[in-house]
């Protein structure tokens, strides 16, 4: 700190730092990219390990039987759910009091603000059946939960019947400590929303939903189990969860571990990881894999059912079969049997899950990286924020600040809010009423603000852009640095495209050149280029109308999820990236 | 010199049997000066599953009222003895449970008991330290019982004022002297058995208790062991009185199998023993089976057959039971040893019991949260009041004011609130409420708290594990079926006669909510180490300093020149001269 109290030493400092500015903010960014590129580079990353001692050592012997029964009252029941045209409610209670337990249905309905052409649905009701098996002499505490989504068509029948075949087979052990609640709940996440609200009576989103008769006390950890086939060739761990959360490392270790005892391959991102980690081919898969986890995590999306527990801090995952044309299949027995293994473990837990990491990226199923390897990527790029301020005086920038914001508060409103108008006007659905709409107020908004000072000061002020730059980009620093802390993936992206503008923009640069890059860098168009970069890491390019029709599906889905599940991504961008942005195009044209 | 005594008494323990038929009799004989009666009680419960409880219940003739000292034990056990006189205690009420009662599957138990370890003591008026003494008191059982009662302090006890009456004779009921406490995370196991038997008249030697081996015990559903200690009146006026001592072990059998025949159960393979003889100490000693869900007997079958029926009126009920006498020979037939098995059928619907009750945490986040109860009346027509007690610690801060009871709906106005704020550290939260439930309705009570941040030291070794909060009781008189039975000195069966009954219309029942567990904000404890270095040093090296640069102003300062400079400078600045 010498350094910093010799005033020579520091004028010297700061003269240095305003000199090579420039040169010190690319410097910063290049390494912010480079040590981000870096992450998935193998021997940089840490080998996952087991944190909790009450699920290391103890090792279990798995011994469920009935893969082929399983399966067997899987037909069934995409039989009987043919015949209901929908959940076959009766026919799941009785089977699942003949199995032993304790079984209560949940209602629940729900109208969405506007249709959802997705997954072609508007008013919603179902039901949500649910069976508990009480651990013997045990207090009701402390529970487990697995559930399986009842699908339309014939997707998700052999997970219901492998978790009827679970449960069958788990009621006759005498091991259990905790409750294991078995749960089949109707239209995908609207019915777990609807399920987990009623078992911690909350209501967050305006869901109804009838009230639950039977509890297992706190729900420990949660898997939900995904399988559309009789056999596997591999199983796919999803662990995204709602904005961004997500479970305890610890959680996809057990996953991993169990896949390699018992020999299943397992993957994540639909990844298999490679060995050849000093390969060209072997880095890229890995930087693959990371990428994909960084969109996913970005998009603050419940990526599977289990994305919903997390908010209840609830440690959950999704298990995914995947049926490719491997040639090394798994079948029900397999699976049954790593789900027993993970839940006897799950069952020693004398805690909750809290050994391991929240924080991390994981580059492939055996590698992850921990919140102090990601998090200097993301300082790099932060720091050019707090270089690029510049001195000087106040109170001239609040109308831009107030009209930004109210742009932004016009993008989160009126979307929802206008869609009958524009439906009655326009050759639209609701779903394109909405999207456009939006993207009408966004680009409204690049109109709207600029020259506002003039409008009310009389005059822009010379210097009156220095300051509303300080502001903005202090703004930017602190919604960045907050985003990044909760979700790392989104704060890092938003970073990459937003520092740029925010560092070079002045009045003084060419406007023409200058408007296309900021247009091009603005929030709307990343998430337009991260669904190409998206579907390119997925291996399933698509053309530049295919690119853009997903891309007016995510907007809706990123709504409808805002009203669904309380995503708060969307809020976020329309309330404040957005208008910070617009804060900098304000600079653009400010003379 | 004891030996004959007892000799003695069951002979003539077996000519009251033998001579007077199975339906009951107004004792007119004097009774022995101790008393000792087992019994076992096996009802097929509805779900499947077999449900047995134990009741051996010990008299002692003594003038307790005096408080003088008794020194000669006989059939009562003298570590007990020892401590009703000692800490003068009117009434002792101790349970150890292992599981939770599940009364939509399971009816009502003919004790009920919360999960954990309850205690509840009266102590007599002529106590003036009560708290020292229930401190020294739950110390002295805690060494009896082998069980963590000594965890028992200020911050679990309280004084309800009107949920726990004395259930013997004695008219103190200023709840001065009353104190509650429970620890739900009390498990019990072999180690608390075995000093359960062992005040036994017969230990596990002779009668019942030959059956009750922790291995069986232990592989249950449920587990339940009390101990009930209490004045009672030998006889309708009143004018002799004795301790006695009720010790109860409730147990249900997990008999699930996946096929739906008929289910079979037998004393061997509930307890891996059969039974030979009763205890000779014991003046009655016999084994109940309910069969009143089966009147023309198509569901059960119990083996060996027995003539002697007996009816009782129980928990609002008219039950029928086959009764077998253990003290008269002819029950263990040619073999020597009797072995009873019951073969049932079991149906899967659930029960709707008149009165239930369950109890959850609402809410997310590690802020705030919302303790909801419900209870349930299944009444058709009848409603009825119950009080509900809840005791809640310290750290979960109740917001009383958003304390609501609802039912139907509708604003459900307790008659009676006894609420004593807690005091952190100091005593936990209790509330009492006097409430009506209408029929066949629902009623909820919901109150909001806060969870506190303890102090580090004030968590225990797992804090991710959670925090107990424990069972709310709820007491009520419910509505009977049939016209109870007020008489309390007629021959009963035990299990029929705990509670006393005072009216004909309704009999007493406790209901017992399951216990909560409730994450409180806990901080990282795997790495203290680190984080306290971390965060000293960045508080000292980077706050310290960037505040010390940003409130500081530095500039050059020459040093201030001598006195002859400064003259010399003036001079210079007048000459029009630059100074020196």
């Amino acid at each position: 700190m010498g350094l910093l109290s010799d005033p020579n030493r520091r004028r010297a400092l700061i003269s240095l730092l305003t000199r090579l500015n420039a040169p010190i903010c690319v410097v910063c960014y290049m390494a912010g990219v480079a040590w981000f590129m870096g992450l998935a580079f193998e021997p940089f990353t840490l080998r996952t390990y087991m944190s909790e001692n009450a699920m290391g050592s103890t090792m279990v012997e798995e011994r469920f039987p009935a893969g082929e029964r399983a399966l067997g009252t899987g037909r069934e029941f995409s039989a009987h759910k043919k015949k209901a045209g929908g959940m076959p409610v009766d026919w799941l209670v009785k089977t699942m009091q003949s199995r032993g337990l304790e079984v209560f249905t949940q209602r629940f309905s729900r109208r969405l603000p506007f249709p959802d052409e997705d997954k072609e649905r508007y008013m919603v009701k179902g039901t949500n059946v649910y069976g508990i098996l009480r651990a013997p002499r045990a207090p009701r505490t402390e529970a487990l939960v697995l559930s399986a989504p009842c699908s339309p068509g014939d997707d998700n029948n052999q997970a219901v019947g492998v978790l009827l075949g679970l449960a069958q087979y788990f009621r006759n052990q005498v091991f259990w400590a905790k409750d294991i609640i078995f749960l089949v709940n109707e239209h995908d996440l609207i019915g777990m929303q609807a399920w987990l609200e009623g078992y911690h009576h909350t209501n967050t989103t305006g869901m109804d939903w009838s009230p639950l008769q039977g509890r297992g006390g706190s729900i420990q950890a949660a898997l939900s189990l995904e399988l559309s086939s009789d056999v596997v060739t591999s199983l796919d761990l999803v662990l995204e969860g709602l904005n961004g959360q997500l479970p305890n490392l610890d959680l996809a270790n057990l996953f991993y571990a169990f896949c390699q005892k018992i020999g299943v391959l397992c993957t994540t991102q639909g990844k298999l990881q490679r060995n050849d980690w000093d390969s060209v081919s072997g880095y890229s898969h890995a930087v693959q894999t990371m990428m994909l986890m960084v969109m996913k995590q970005a998009s603050g999306r419940p990526w599977g059912d289990h994305g919903l527990f997390l908010r209840y801090h609830i440690e959950a995952a999704t298990i995914k079969g995947i049926n490719s044309f491997r040639q090394y299949k798994t079948d029900a027995t397999t699976i049954g049997r790593l789900l027993e293994g993970m839940y006897r473990k799950l069952n020693n837990l004398l805690e909750r899950l809290h050994q391991s990491y929240f924080f991390y990226l994981m580059p492939s199923l055996s590698h992850f990286v921990s919140i102090g390897y990601y998090m200097p990527a993301f300082g790099l790029l932060a720091l050019i924020l707090l270089l690029r301020m510049s001195s000087p005086g106040v109170l001239s920038v609040l109308t831009p600040l107030v009209i930004s914001h109210l742009t932004g508060v016009a993008l989160y409103t009126l979307p929802i809010h206008f869609q009958e108008i524009a439906v009655e006007h326009f050759p639209v659905s609701e779903t394109e009423a909405v999207v456009l709409t939006a993207i009408a107020v966004y680009t409204a908004g690049l109109a709207l603000p600029h020259n506002t000072h003039r409008l009310l000061t009389g005059r822009g002020t010379e210097n009156g852009w220095k300051v509303l730059k300080l502001v903005a980009v202090l703004y930017l620093a602190v919604l960045l640095g907050c985003t990044a802390l909760i979700n790392f993936s989104l704060g890092f992206i938003l970073a990459l495209t937003l520092v740029p503008v925010a560092a070079f923009v002045t009045p003084d640069v060419p406007k023409a050149l200058s408007a296309f890059i900021m247009v091009i860098l603005s929030p709307a168009c990343t998430l337009l280029f991260s669904v190409f970069l998206f579907q390119e890491l997925q291996e399933m390019p698509v053309s530049f109308l295919d690119g853009w029709m997903l891309y007016l599906s995510v907007i809706s889905q990123g709504i409808l999820d805002h009203a669904l599940y309380g995503s708060l991504v969307y809020p976020l961008v329309a309330l404040l990236v957005y208008p910070c942005w617009l804060l900098f195009w304000n600079i653009l044209f400010w003379k | 010199m004891r030996w004959e005594e007892t000799v003695v008494e069951e002979a003539t323990a077996d000519k009251e049997d033998t001579s007077a038929p199975e339906t009951v009799v107004q004792s007119s004989v004097p009774q022995p000066k101790d008393d000792f009666q087992e019994e076992l009680v096996i009802r097929p419960l509805h779900s499947g599953d077999i449900y047995a409880s134990f009741q051996f219940r010990t008299l002692w003739e003594t003038d307790f009222m005096r408080g003088n000292k008794v020194s000669h034990y006989r059939l009562f056990p003298k570590s007990l003895g020892q401590v009703i006189s000692k800490f003068s205690v009117r009434e002792l009420h101790i349970s150890f449970t292992q599981g939770y009662w599940r009364t939509m599957q399971w009816g009502q138990p003919f004790l009920p008991s919360p999960p954990g370890a309850e205690l509840w003591v009266w102590f007599q008026d002529s106590v003036t330290d009560v708290d020292g003494t229930w401190k020294e008191l739950t110390n002295v059982l805690s060494g009896i019982f082998c069980a963590s009662l000594n965890f028992i302090d200020s911050t679990n006890t309280v004084q309800p004022s009107a949920s726990f009456k004395p259930l013997g004779i004695g008219n103190v009921t200023d709840h001065r002297f009353l104190r509650y406490a429970t620890l739900p995370r009390e498990i019990v196991c072999t180690e608390n058995l075995t000093p359960w038997k062992k005040l036994l008249p017969c230990g596990s030697k002779a009668g019942l208790a030959v059956l009750l081996k922790s291995e069986k015990l232990f592989h249950s559903s449920f587990h339940s062991q009390a101990v009930h200690i209490r004045p009672v009146c030998q006889d309708w006026q009143c004018k002799t009185t004795s301790w006695e001592l009720r010790q109860t072990l409730n147990v249900v059998f997990d008999l699930h199998t996946p096929g739906q025949g008929k289910l079979e159960w037998s004393l061997f393979k509930m307890f891996s023993r059969t039974l030979t003889e009763a205890c000779p100490l014991a003046s009655s000693s016999k084994i109940y089976i309910d069969i009143t869900d089966d009147p023309q007997g198509e569901q059960f079958e119990v083996s060996p057959a027995t003539h002697l029926l007996s009816q009782a009126m129980v928990l609002g009920d008219r039950r029928t039971f086959s009764v077998y006498d253990l003290t008269q020979q002819i029950t263990f037939g040619t073999v020597r040893s009797l072995n009873l098995l019951i073969r049932w059928k079991s149906s899967e619907d659930m029960l709707r019991p008149l009165l239930h009750a369950e109890r959850y945490v609402a809410g997310y986040g590690l802020q705030t949260g919302e303790i909801h109860t419900l209870m349930y009346n299944n009444h058709p027509y009848r409603s009825f009041p119950v009080l509900l007690l809840d005791s809640v610690p310290w750290y979960l801060r109740l917001y009383i004011h958003t304390l609501t009871v609802t039912s139907k709906g509708k604003d459900n106005k307790p008659s009676y609130i006894h609420y004593q704020p807690s005091k952190d550290r100091v005593r936990p939260h209790l509330l009492e409420m006097l409430v009506q439930l209408p029929p066949n309705s629902v009623t909820e009570v919901t109150v909001q708290f806060e969870r506190a941040l303890l102090k580090w030291t004030e968590y225990t070794p797992d804090p991710n594990h959670g925090f107990y909060v424990g069972s709310s009781v709820i007491s009520s008189l419910v509505p009977s079926i049939v016209a109870m039975d007020t008489n309390s000195t007629r021959e009963q069966p035990l299990f029929s006669s705990f509670f006393p009954c005072k009216e004909e219309s309704s009999y007493f029942m406790r209901v017992y909510t399951e216990p909560l567990l409730v994450n409180l904000p806990t901080p990282d404890f795997s790495m203290p180490y680190n984080v306290i270095c971390l965060t000293c040093t960045v508080v000292a090296v980077g706050y310290g300093s960037l505040y010390n640069l940003l409130t500081r102003s530095f500039q050059i300062e020459e040093p201030s020149p001598g006195l002859a400079k400064r003259i010399a400078n003036i001079i210079r600045k007048m000459r029009g001269v630059p100074p020196l």
